[in-house]
C-alpha cells in the first residue's frame, strides 16, 4: 500500500490548492455586488422562468446505456491484461461475452435508443 | 524515522509541487500558443503587446470580482491535478544527495484504471456548476457536457483495451517498457499497428475535454459560455485551468500509450534504436532522465498542436451528429478493434 501514499498526498494537495487560492482571492478582490451584477444572465432580458425545469428523457436513456457499456469495458480490462497468458481460451470466452453484448446493442439500436432526434 | 519522513513525505511533496508548478506554467503558455497558432492559421499575428512577440502576455493579471458558487470549480480541479500522480515523465531513476528520485509520483499497477477513474470524476464538477448557477445556459451546457462525456467514455475505454492486451500490464511505466521490449511504439506495433486505437482515443479525448469540434457544452453562438456562464474571477480561472490541464493530460496519455512515452523519437527505426537515448552522458542517470523528459515533452507538444489545429480547422458538430458519431460509429469500431487485436495476437504472437 506504500505506493498509494503519494497518490493520497496528491489528492490532498489537489484539494488544498484551489481552496487556499480561493480563500486568498477572496481576501484581496474588490467586492461591489449590485442588483444587475448579481442577476442571472439571460441576454439582457429579465429571467422569466427558473432554469430548474424538466429535462429531456434522452439524457436518462444515455445514462442507462452508459452504465451498461462502461461496465462492459471495465470487464474487458482484466481480461485484456491477462490475454497473453489466456490464449485461445480467452479469445473464445470473450467472443461469447461480446456476442451477447452486441445482441443488446443491436436491440437498443433497433428500439431507437441511439437515435437522438 | 527521519529516513521514513524523507521518503514518504518530503520527496513526494517536492515532486507534487514541481508537477503542479510546471503544469500551471505549461497551461499559461499553452493558451498563448493556442492564440498564436490559430492567429497564424487565420493569417493574423495574435498577441503581440507584452514582451517579445507577446511572450509575457499570460503574466498580466486579471482583476477578480464576484462570488457565486464554490464547490464546482474545486471538484473540477482535484481530478485534473490528481491524474498527474501516475504519469511517468521519464524512464530512469536517479540520485540526488543520496536519495533515489523517481521521475513519477507513483507507479501503480493499476495506473491506467486510476487515470480513467479519476479523470471521469470531473463530470460532477460540470454538472454541479451548471445546476447551481440557476441559469438556462449553464443548465443546458452542463446537461450537454455530461451526456457527451459519458458517451465518449465508452470508446475511450475500448481504445485502451488493445494497449492493455499488447503490453500485459496496466502500469503506465510498464506500458512504455513493453514498447521498448516490442522494439517500436504501439502506434507502429509489428503485430498490429494501433492506428485505429490512436484515432479512437484521440477523438474520444477531444470530446472528453469539450474541445472543438466537440465544444457544444460551451458553444458561444447558442449557449453564451455554457456551464461557466455565471462564473467569474478565480472560480472561472479554475474551470479554465482544469480544461487546459485535462488537455495536457490527454496529450500525455496519448504520448505514453501510443507514441512510446519517454523513448526517443527515432526509437523503432533500425540502427537508430540506441541513439539519442541520453543527451547529457556526463550527468549519468540524471542525464537520461532529462533526455526522456525532453522527448516526452516534444511528443506532448506535437499532440497539443494537433488539438489546436482541429479547433482552427473544423466547424462545430450538431448535437445529434455528435451523439450518433459516439454511439453508432466509435463504439462498434472500438469493439471490432479489440477483436481484431485479439485475433492477430493469436495468429502472430
Amino acid at each position: 500500500m506504500a505506493a498509494y501514499f503519494p497518490v493520497l498526498l496528491f489528492l490532498l494537495v489537489g484539494l488544498a490548492f484551489p481552496i487556499i487560492t480561493l480563500f486568498i482571492a477572496q481576501l484581496v478582490r474588490p467586492n461591489r455586488p449590485g442588483d444587475v451584477k448579481s442577476s442571472v444572465y439571460e441576454c439582457g432580458i429579465e429571467p422569466e422562468t427558473p432554469a430548474w425545469t424538466r429535462v429531456s428523457v434522452r439524457f436518462y436513456v444515455i445514462a442507462v446505456l452508459f452504465v451498461i457499456f462502461d461496465v462492459e469495458t471495465i470487464f474487458l480490462f482484466p481480461w485484456a491484461v491477462k490475454y497473453g497468458v489466456l490464449g485461445l481460451f480467452g479469445f473464445i470466452e470473450m467472443s461469447i461475452f461480446l456476442l451477447i453484448l452486441v445482441v443488446g446493442y443491436i436491440y437498443a439500436w433497433r428500439k431507437g435508443a441511439l437515435q437522438w432526434a | 524515522m527521519n529516513e521514513q519522513l524523507l521518503r514518504y513525505l518530503v520527496i513526494p511533496m517536492a515532486q507534487i509541487g514541481a508537477i503542479i508548478g510546471v503544469m500551471l506554467l505549461c497551461v499559461m503558455y499553452l493558451v498563448l500558443w493556442e492564440r498564436k497558432l490559430i492567429a497564424f492559421m487565420q493569417v493574423r499575428m495574435g498577441p503581440m503587446r507584452v514582451g517579445y512577440h507577446g511572450l509575457l502576455q499570460p503574466l498580466v493579471p486579471k482583476a477578480a470580482d464576484r462570488w457565486v458558487h464554490l464547490i464546482a470549480p474545486i471538484i473540477l480541479m482535484i481530478p485534473a491535478l490528481a491524474c498527474f500522480a501516475v504519469i511517468p515523465f521519464a524512464g530512469t531513476t536517479f540520485d540526488i544527495a543520496g536519495q533515489t528520485i523517481q521521475p513519477w509520483v507513483a507507479d501503480l499497477n493499476i495506473g491506467l484504471l486510476y487515470f480513467l477513474a479519476i479523470s471521469s470524476l470531473g463530470v460532477y464538477g460540470l454538472v454541479l456548476a451548471g445546476w447551481s448557477s440557476n441559469s438556462k445556459y449553464s443548465m443546458l451546457g452542463s446537461l450537454r457536457s455530461a451526456a457527451q462525456m459519458i458517451s465518449y467514455e465508452v470508446p475511450l475505454g475500448l481504445s485502451i483495451v488493445a494497449i492493455l492486451m499488447l503490453s500485459g500490464t496496466a502500469s503506465l511505466v510498464g506500458i512504455v517498457e513493453a514498447q521498448r521490449a516490442a522494439g517500436s511504439w504501439f502506434l507502429f506495433n509489428p503485430i498490429y499497428p494501433q492506428v485505429i486505437g490512436l484515432f479512437l482515443y484521440f477523438i474520444a479525448a477531444v470530446a472528453e475535454t469539450n474541445r472543438a469540434p466537440f465544444d457544444l457544452p460551451e458553444a458561444e453562438t447558442e449557449l453564451v459560455a455554457g456551464f461557466h456562464t455565471e462564473y467569474s474571477g478565480m472560480k472561472f480561472a479554475f474551470m479554465f485551468l482544469a480544461e487546459y490541464l485535462n488537455m495536457i493530460l490527454a496529450a500525455l496519455i496519448v504520448s505514453v500509450l501510443f507514441l512510446g512515452g519517454w523513448l526517443p523519437v527515432t526509437f523503432g527505426i533500425p540502427g537508430l534504436h540506441g541513439l539519442f537515448g541520453n543527451f547529457l552522458p556526463f550527468l549519468g542517470a540524471a542525464g537520461a532522465a532529462i533526455t526522456g523528459f525532453f522527448w516526452l515533452a516534444l511528443k506532448v507538444f506535437a499532440v497539443l498542436t494537433v488539438y489546436l489545429w482541429l479547433r482552427a480547422t473544423f466547424p462545430r458538430y450538431r448535437y445529434d451528429q455528435l451523439m450518433s458519431l459516439g454511439w453508432k460509429w466509435l463504439i462498434p469500431l472500438g469493439l471490432v478493434h479489440v477483436m481484431v487485436t485479439a485475433l492477430l495476437m493469436l495468429l502472430r504472437g
